[in-house]
């Protein structure tokens, strides 16, 4: 009996975006064009005041865009990297992200000397946390990258000497601390990814990333539990997300690989790109994830799960091709993956599909078996995000 | 970001300089042994023992500036002349050259490869001199030793922090437009077809597998491109095929090179103001370029009635024009350093506001010769 590929889809588990008849999105122009690092896209979204944030890093400064939803209004600000020390060299930044927890927002940015903290909007910095670099410089690079909220009062950044870093967040105010320090790589940190905030109870809620491919998989709390080492092979995960219990994981060598989490089984590989991928992001939910890679694609897939036989799958449902571009950032903007952004390597842009600019695509995301996916036509539904 | 990467950037950026004045040399017809002269002073204080020592020592990348000023020391370091405008074309050729190929690596290990392609074009130069070919082989084993040991990872960062020292350069170049290989916007042809690197599939294979480890599903998806298997492996030893073809040299005679200098793109122009806020890092940097620029022993300006000039463009005329209509965004500010043999770095600096003081004016202290030196930076 031919098992079928993917279970149809559920009430409200999947709603395929419709054509964009709501409003069309624009490419977002930004002071400076993008530099080529790991994750260099990160989206707020902010649904009472009807903006979303991004942010996009360009050698030792943060740009940031506000952008009203009605297309109206765009305001900018800049972000300079911390150099307490003026007689040392530049602090080039690694990664600057946006971290949602549930009392506050913070904007985390990372660089080759330490690790500021701002509120989301750029506004005023409420934290900075050198990191030990040497008096002259040696031949292991020093930066911190990989940063992400995890569970209620956490923030976590990784380190180049492998190394984790654990900030306790209050509610409210600077009082931020360095809670705890894990030390579980042996190579620089990637990307570090986490899920179930708040109410949800998870059994792992934070994975890390190296250098090598290597992954940890964590339990938060008053002293971070490890649950899992995912071994690498040498091909470096630049970018890792967590869901469902499911690392999605992307690879140096192009491949896209699903891990649950606390065991280690490989659910599924997927020959995704002809390149270095440098971002995945999922839409929580709907399952779709994001790839984007070096060689200037940005691929659609969906991700579903069968309890009944514990068995994850992975479809393809879209290509976005990029010219000429090598993509080092790609991000839904919402939680639904309705819609995305991109930014690539010497862009000075941030592209947003679907847009209604010639050769980029009108939002039709079928699914290449053919199955049809519902299409919703409740407006409500389309209206809350 | 990586302290590794200066000695790649600057044996590259050399290979490609060497290229183009070997091109040169040809076109203009200077007589060989002059040619060959200016060749093998070049490669010679290129390798230089001290120089090179200086430059694989960890340490971050150079500015734009500084190491503009390195390659114009470099490029007179011979009995050959260039005028402002034939050196600014030829670091505009020798960066968008390196930019493309650090581009283009298929993966980031790949521009070791492209390092061993100039540096066997540049041992091909100066294989009838044994004395600078030993120099060669010895920066070879150098190469071998500091980069071979890396992992993928450290490559990309590597491969991240030249592509931060390229952002936003756009400079046309009439070889690369006619092959087709740049836009007309001056950005690089990225193509979705051709082999993939060596350790990545061809896109379009989805594998489930079950709990139990076994293959369940099998799909296919269409990738958008037209890609082909990986090519064999390029040897990373002292001899060997590097498969890949960049870092070969792409001129010849027949094929002269040009950039254009109009329709510098917004962009660059954005970035340029943001480099122009005052940089106090740069008094290190001085220091390091006057320890760097001691070791690179060259002829004094001027000092030789066999020196003979080399034009980058087609005429004097044009090289006239381009002087004039160079774009202020695209001026590199050259620091003027006339080194000597003395390595002390106060006498360097001493000199250096030898040359730049107005009327012989008192010795300032230390640390405002220093904020001196920017002022001149800013004023270049």
């Amino acid at each position: 009996m031919q098992r079928p590929f993917l279970s149809g889809p559920k009430q409200g588990e999947l709603r395929c975006f419709k054509d964009t008849m709501y409003h069309k999105e624009k490419s977002i122009q930004i002071k400076n064009s993008a530099s080529a690092l790991y994750n260099n896209l990160s989206v707020l979204r902010i649904a009472p005041r009807r903006l979303t944030y991004f942010t996009v890093v360009h050698a030792n400064v943060v740009n940031t865009v506000s952008a009203s939803w009605d297309g109206l209004n765009y305001s900018h600000r800049q972000l300079q990297s911390k150099e307490p020390n003026v007689a040392t060299s530049t602090s080039l930044i690694m990664q600057a992200a946006f971290c949602v927890l549930p009392s506050r927002d913070l904007l985390v940015v990372s660089s080759q000397k330490g690790i500021q903290m701002y509120e989301s909007d750029g506004s005023i910095m409420v934290y900075w946390h050198a990191l030990d670099t040497p008096e002259a410089p040696t031949a292991q690079a020093v930066f911190a990258r990989g940063i992400s909220a995890v569970s209620d009062n956490y923030i976590c950044v990784g380190v180049s000497s492998g190394a984790v870093l654990v900030f306790d967040i209050p509610s409210k105010g600077s009082n931020i601390t360095l809670s705890e320090v894990l030390e579980e790589h042996k190579e620089a940190i990637t990307d570090i990814a986490s899920e179930c905030s708040g109410s949800q109870e998870c059994l792992a809620n934070l994975v890390t990333a190296d250098d090598g491919g290597n992954m940890c998989v964590w339990k938060s709390g008053e002293e971070f539990q490890l649950l899992n080492k995912i071994p690498g092979f040498d091909i470096t995960c630049s970018s890792v997300k967590l869901w469902k219990g499911t690392v999605l994981a992307g690879y140096g060598t192009g491949q896209i690989r699903l891990y649950e989490a606390v065991t280690g089984i490989l659910h599924a590989e997927v020959n995704a790109h002809a390149r270095w991928i440098y971002s995945l992001d999922i839409a929580p939910f709907s399952g779709l994830l994001l790839s984007a890679a070096e060689d200037s694609f940005v691929r659609v897939w969906h991700v579903s799960m069968t309890p009944e036989t514990n068995n994850v799958e992975i479809a393809h449902l879209h290509n976005e091709c990029v010219t000429d571009t090598q993509i080092c950032g790609a991000k839904f903007c919402d939680g639904d993956g309705y819609a995305f952004a991109v930014t690539g390597y010497d862009l000075s842009e941030i592209i947003r599909l679907p847009s209604d600019e010639p050769g980029h695509s009108n939002g039709k995301w079928a699914a290449v078996t053919g199955q049809t996916w519902l299409r919703t036509d409740n407006i409500e539904l389309l209206e809350k995000y | 970001m990586s302290t590794r990467t200066l000695p790649l950037l600057f044996i590259n950026l050399g290979g490609e300089m060497l290229y183009i004045l070997d091109q040169r040399l040809r076109a203009q017809n200077i007589p060989a042994d002059k040619a060959k002269k200016v060749m093998n002073d070049i490669i010679t204080t290129m390798f230089n023992k001290k120089f090179l020592e200086e430059l694989f020592k960890p340490q971050e990348l150079y500015s734009k500036k500084a190491l503009r000023t390195v390659f114009d020391r470099l490029a007179h370091a011979s009995i050959m002349r260039l005028n402002q405008a034939s050196m600014d074309k030829l670091y505009d050729l020798m960066t968008m050259a390196f930019k493309y190929q650090v581009l283009l690596c298929p993966r980031p290990k790949d521009i070791l490869l492209v390092s061993f392609n100039h540096m066997d074009a540049i041992k091909d130069f100066v294989k009838d001199t044994p004395s600078i070919l030993s120099q060669v082989d010895e920066t070879y084993q150098q190469l071998i030793e500091m980069y071979t040991p890396l992992s993928n990872g450290e490559f990309q960062l590597i491969r991240q922090t030249l592509l931060i020292f390229f952002q936003d350069m756009h400079i046309r170049v009439s070889i690369f437009l006619k092959d087709k290989v740049q836009n007309s916007n001056g950005r690089f042809v990225l193509p979705i077809s051709g082999p993939v690197p060596r350790g990545t599939q061809v896109p379009g294979l989805i594998r489930i597998f079950s709990c139990a480890g076994e293959e369940l599903t099998r799909l296919q998806f269409k990738n958008g491109g037209n890609y082909s298997s990986a090519l064999r492996e390029g040897s990373f030893e002292l001899f060997g095929d590097r498969v890949t073809k960049l870092g070969t040299n792409m001129y010849s005679v027949s094929r002269p090179v040009e950039t254009h200098m109009s329709g510098a793109s917004k962009s660059s122009a954005q970035h340029t103001k943001v480099n122009a806020a005052p940089n106090p890092l740069a008094k290190e940097e001085l220091n390091l370029l006057a320890r760097l620029m001691g070791g690179l022993e060259g002829q004094k300006p001027g000092s030789t009635d066999n020196g003979f000039r080399v034009n980058l463009f087609a005429t004097d005329e044009e090289e006239e024009e381009a002087l004039i209509s160079r774009p202020d965004e695209l001026s590199y500010g050259v620091i003027n350093i006339q080194a000597t043999k003395d390595q002390q770095t106060n006498a360097e600096l001493a000199k250096i506001m030898g040359e730049f003081t107005e009327s012989g004016d008192q010795s300032p202290s230390a640390s405002s010769k220093g904020d001196d030196l920017l002022a001149m930076m800013d004023g270049l």
